[in-house]
């Protein structure tokens, strides 16, 4: 953070002359390490350091983006986000002196109780041959992997308004897959972590138990072989967390992101269902459910004091007791469409411009453990971890597949089903919502791939949830 | 970065290197203009440089790798990618013996320099001005990215090879109301504002039939032609594990039931990878020189798998690409004039774009997606109607298989939009398909 500091230092001596700008210096590190059928793939060591000014200068608003950091690598870049504030004065879609200034000066540094560097790399290493070993208990597992990723983004946002805001984000990911076989058939599973990301260093190892989870995800991958396929018909249905996370992301949280709702996002990941008109009184689902954009939950993938824009964050409700609130757009997506907002103007790095994402999209718990979900249940299917998903660009018509599906019978779990997925339409599937897990069946998760914009960008975004119980669900299984 | 200033940093590098060591330097740098439209203004505009430096240490069968930025400005340069290297040493002493490391030990070089002529390529500023007056009352939205694109390789055993390109890529959309578009793309390496013209024309000719009324179907199945496009996403994902050797051989693959000879597409399904047509760069981060064709299905049956550096070593098989997904995929064409395809459908769906496709059933190729801009109901080779977004589910057994019916003659070539990791340089070169029925389910 030292360096970053010096360069925004250097960097305000020979501010480019205009009515406002911003500087925002990411350097990221990443380190992957992966051991397959108990050969150890080649590790890698990336770094990646660059810088993205802003210029607003009358009507225009213009970027321009480099891994040059020198002075004059910064000026260069300066000199382009001018040019196209220029072009943009002409041609743009709304005046810039919407754009906000903000001025915020705040610091965030995720909290670590081991390193990264505690451990060797032979001791990182000697776990995954561990883990290795624990997945390969059958001639049937014919392909398995452990893996553990670092990464380590420190940003730096300095405006001309005064604006100062620091964050280091530390993340640390764990990893299993077993990959199971038997003549057409092949079932995979993933554990130890690798649905579950979240904040944090080496103590990730421990809390998904990267070791300890691996013969529960080689059994079930063998198992799943021999297992019917799920059953096609209306049933009730229990999504576990592992799966609320994919059903939050595509039917909440894409839907409310308001670039969409403004057209932005038209020509490539979509518009949405809902219309400006709806907040503050449609009807999103049924009373429980309730969705927050939540900066503080701890150690959720998107934590942090302020937007990449310098909003600060603060924790709202989107949906309450079933009733849409506000979208998911930040200041200046609020500005254009006179809307409330969240602070989630986000970029994936330096060389991407900031649009509106998800940030920490929650639903929050109710009462009860699974086990009192699954009680209310005659007939239904219980499905774990996301495989597949598809959803249409108005964000309504959906499909998802499963990893693991169990029936229920009579309030009480039955057999394995193999290959479960289900169809819906969100703004239909909310409203079956019926019961929603507790306090103590929360899990805190993440999406580490959430595509969107033009240029394309792929974010972080977390997602806590319980396990949910919706009735009346159209299920189906595997099969041409 | 030029070819150079690249050589010249992976020689001063090379100089670094101890004992047996092998270095394998690979660049890639982009200098691009980013111009996104929403309501055929612009939304969102500026500039990306970006270099890339990728360097795979080799001691004896060890090796370690790692990426770094690039600044463009020599002495900095130098001082990063030495930092890299010292870093990448520093593993090497703590990593095993890897039995799969493979790279190429014969020296070999290329230059490929795509550009057109020095002056067919526009001021992004200027084209976006031409295409905004050009698309005047039109809701129009999309991206604009253009500007040069390098990749480079250089090794210490004497590989040197150059990939370099200038070229721009038009991506967008017409909206009418709601989820009402047509779709197009206008990209390559000399601009010509009369292409632009007439694209927009047949939007706008499209855009008459995209108001009337749409059509809302049940589910079931359909009669249907897939436009290339369409085909496009069909074959994106199929290369998903489709075409590679490992996801074969570990038998993840969703064509496992046609590797195992249950299975078969139609006998005029013919797909390949075509490194040949020249759109990316002809060598692998090994220093392997790829061949410009490998044919993936022949005759409707699995013919060759892409096999990359890691998995050729681990099962034996010559090494014929980059990675594991193809990056020019072409399909055959067939017989069906497209002219006659209206014709040839009779009475169902032209669906023009495909989205958002997954798995639904891996096992059996199955695969469910959406519609999305430009699909319409057919009725005795008349276009009626739009049709409302549908949810299809079905296997491409039966899409490419038993209910494929024509095979267009004229294939269309589609370059890649996409720019999650820069630019990308990729390709299909696709026909449409003509097929019985496709499964509708919402």
């Amino acid at each position: 953070m030292d360096q970053l500091n010096e360069i925004a230092e250097r960097f305000m001596v020979q501010a480019p002359a205009c009515d406002h700008w911003t500087l925002r210096l990411v350097a990221e590190e990443s380190e992957h390490l992966m051991v397959r059928q108990g050969v150890v793939e080649p590790s890698r060591l990336d770094s990646s350091r660059g810088a993205m000014v802003i210029v607003v200068k009358g009507a225009g608003i213009g970027y321009g983006a480099t891994s040059d950091l020198s002075p004059a690598g910064l000026r260069a870049a300066a000199t382009r986000a001018t040019d196209w504030a220029e072009v943009h004065a002409r041609l743009g879609l709304f005046d810039a002196g919407i754009v906000p200034i903000e001025r915020a000066r705040a610091h965030y540094r995720t909290p670590i109780e081991q390193s990264w560097d505690a451990l060797t790399i032979g001791e990182k290493l000697d776990l995954l041959h561990a883990a290795n070993r624990a997945l390969a208990i059958d001639e049937r597992i014919v392909d398995y992997s452990a893996w553990l990723a670092r990464r380590r983004v420190a940003q730096l946002l300095v405006s001309s308004a005064g604006g100062w805001v620091s964050q280091v984000l530390d993340s640390v990911h764990p990893g299993l897959v077993a990959v199971a076989n038997h003549d057409s058939q092949t079932q995979r599973r993933h554990g130890g972590g690798a649905d579950w990301p979240q904040q944090g260093g080496l103590e990730r190892i421990a809390a998904v138990g990267l070791i300890e989870d691996a013969p529960r995800v080689a059994a079930e991958a063998i198992a799943l072989l021999d297992a019917p396929d799920c059953p096609t018909e209306t049933r009730d249905l229990i999504l576990l967390p592992s799966q609320m996370v994919l059903q939050i992301h595509e039917s909440i949280g894409h839907p409310l992101e308001l670039d969409r709702i403004l057209g932005d996002e038209r020509n490539y990941a979509g518009t949405s269902f809902v219309t400006p008109g709806m907040f503050g009184r449609y009807r999103y689902g049924s009373d429980l459910l309730n969705v927050t954009f939540d900066p503080t939950l701890p150690m959720e993938l998107v934590p942090g004091v302020a937007d990449d824009t310098g909003a600060l964050a603060r924790r709202a409700y989107l949906i309450r007791r079933g009733i849409l609130e506000r979208p998911l757009g930040g200041s200046l997506s609020q500005a254009r469409a006179g809307l409330p907002g969240v602070a989630c103007t986000r970029a994936s790095s330096w060389d991407r411009p900031p649009i509106d994402r998800m940030g920490n999209l929650n639903l929050e718990p109710g009462e009860g453990g699974l086990t009192d979900l699954i009680a209310q249940v005659e007939r239904g299917v219980l499905m774990d971890t996301n495989r597949s998903w598809s959803i249409d660009d108005s964000r309504n018509k959906f499909q998802f597949g499963c990893e693991l599906g169990r029936l229920i019978e009579d309030g009480e779990l039955k057999g394995l089903v193999r290959n479960p997925g289900y169809r819906g339409i969100s703004a239909r599937f909310w409203r079956s919502l019926d019961g929603v897990g507790g306090l103590q069946t929360l899990e805190v998760r993440g999406v580490e791939n959430c595509g969107k914009g033009e240029p394309n960008q792929s974010v972080y975004v977390g997602h806590a949830a319980p396990p949910c119980l919706f009735r009346g669900v159209s299920v189906f299984g595997g099969g041409e | 970065m030029s070819a150079e200033r690249f050589f010249h940093l992976a020689e001063l590098l090379n100089h670094d290197l101890t004992g047996g060591e092998i270095l394998f330097a690979h660049l890639g740098a982009e200098s691009s203009d980013f111009v996104r439209l929403n309501r055929n203004r612009i939304r969102q505009s500026g500039h990306v440089s970006v270099t890339s430096l990728d360097l795979t240490l080799i001691a004896g069968a060890r090796q370690a790798a790692g990426g770094c930025d690039l600044s463009g400005e020599a002495h900095q340069d130098r001082a990063r990618a030495r930092q890299l290297l010292a870093r990448l040493r520093e593993r090497l002493a703590h990593v095993p013996d890897d039995p799969y490391l493979n790279y190429s030990t014969e020296p070999s070089e290329s230059l490929r320099q795509q550009t057109e002529c020095t002056d067919c390529m526009p001021d992004a500023a200027s084209a976006i001005g031409e295409l905004t007056a050009a698309a005047t009352g039109l809701d129009l939205v999309g991206i604009w990215a253009s500007g040069e694109i390098h990749e480079g390789l250089a090794s210490s055993l004497g590989h040197r090879h150059w990939h370099q390109s200038n070229s721009f890529n038009l991506d967008w959309s017409v909206y009418l109301e709601a989820d009402k578009a047509v779709k197009a793309t206008y990209g390559g390496m000399a601009w010509e504002a009369e292409t632009l013209r007439r694209k927009l024309a047949e939007m706008r000719a499209g855009l008459t039939i995209m108001a009337r009324p749409a059509r809302e179907l049940e589910p079931g199945r359909y009669r249907a032609y897939l436009a290339p496009s369409a085909v496009q996403e069909l074959m994106q994902l199929l290369a998903w594990g489709g075409f590679d050797l490992k996801s074969r051989r570990t038998l993840q693959t969703p064509l496992l039931r046609m590797a195992r000879g249950e299975r078969t597409f139609d006998p005029r399904i013919d797909i390949y990878e075509e490194c040949g047509r020249g759109l990316v760069a002809d060598f692998t981060p090994e220093g392997f020189v790829m061949p410009p064709r490998v044919d993936l299905i022949a005759e409707g049956r699995l013919a060759q798998c892409l096999v990359d550096a890691r998995a050729a070593k681990e099962y034996g098989e010559p090494v014929n690409a980059a990675g594991p997904d193809p990056r020019s995929l072409g399909m055959a064409p067939g017989h069906l004039e497209s002219a006659r395809v209206l014709e040839e459908l009779g009475t169902g769906l032209w669906i023009g774009h495909l989205w958002y496709s997954n798995w639904s059933d891996p096992n059996e190729c199955r695969v469910t997606g959406m519609t999305r801009f430009g699909t319409f109901w057919v009725e005795d080779g008349e276009i009626i109607e739009p049709v409302k977004v549908m949810r299809f589910d079905d296997s491409l057994y039966h899409l490419l298989g038993d209910r494929l019916e024509g095979i267009t003659r004229e294939p269309e070539l589609m370059l890649s939009a996409q720019t999650y990791d820069g630019r990308s340089t990729e390709s299909q070169l696709l026909p449409g398909l003509l097929v019985a029925g496709i499964d509708l389910t919402l």
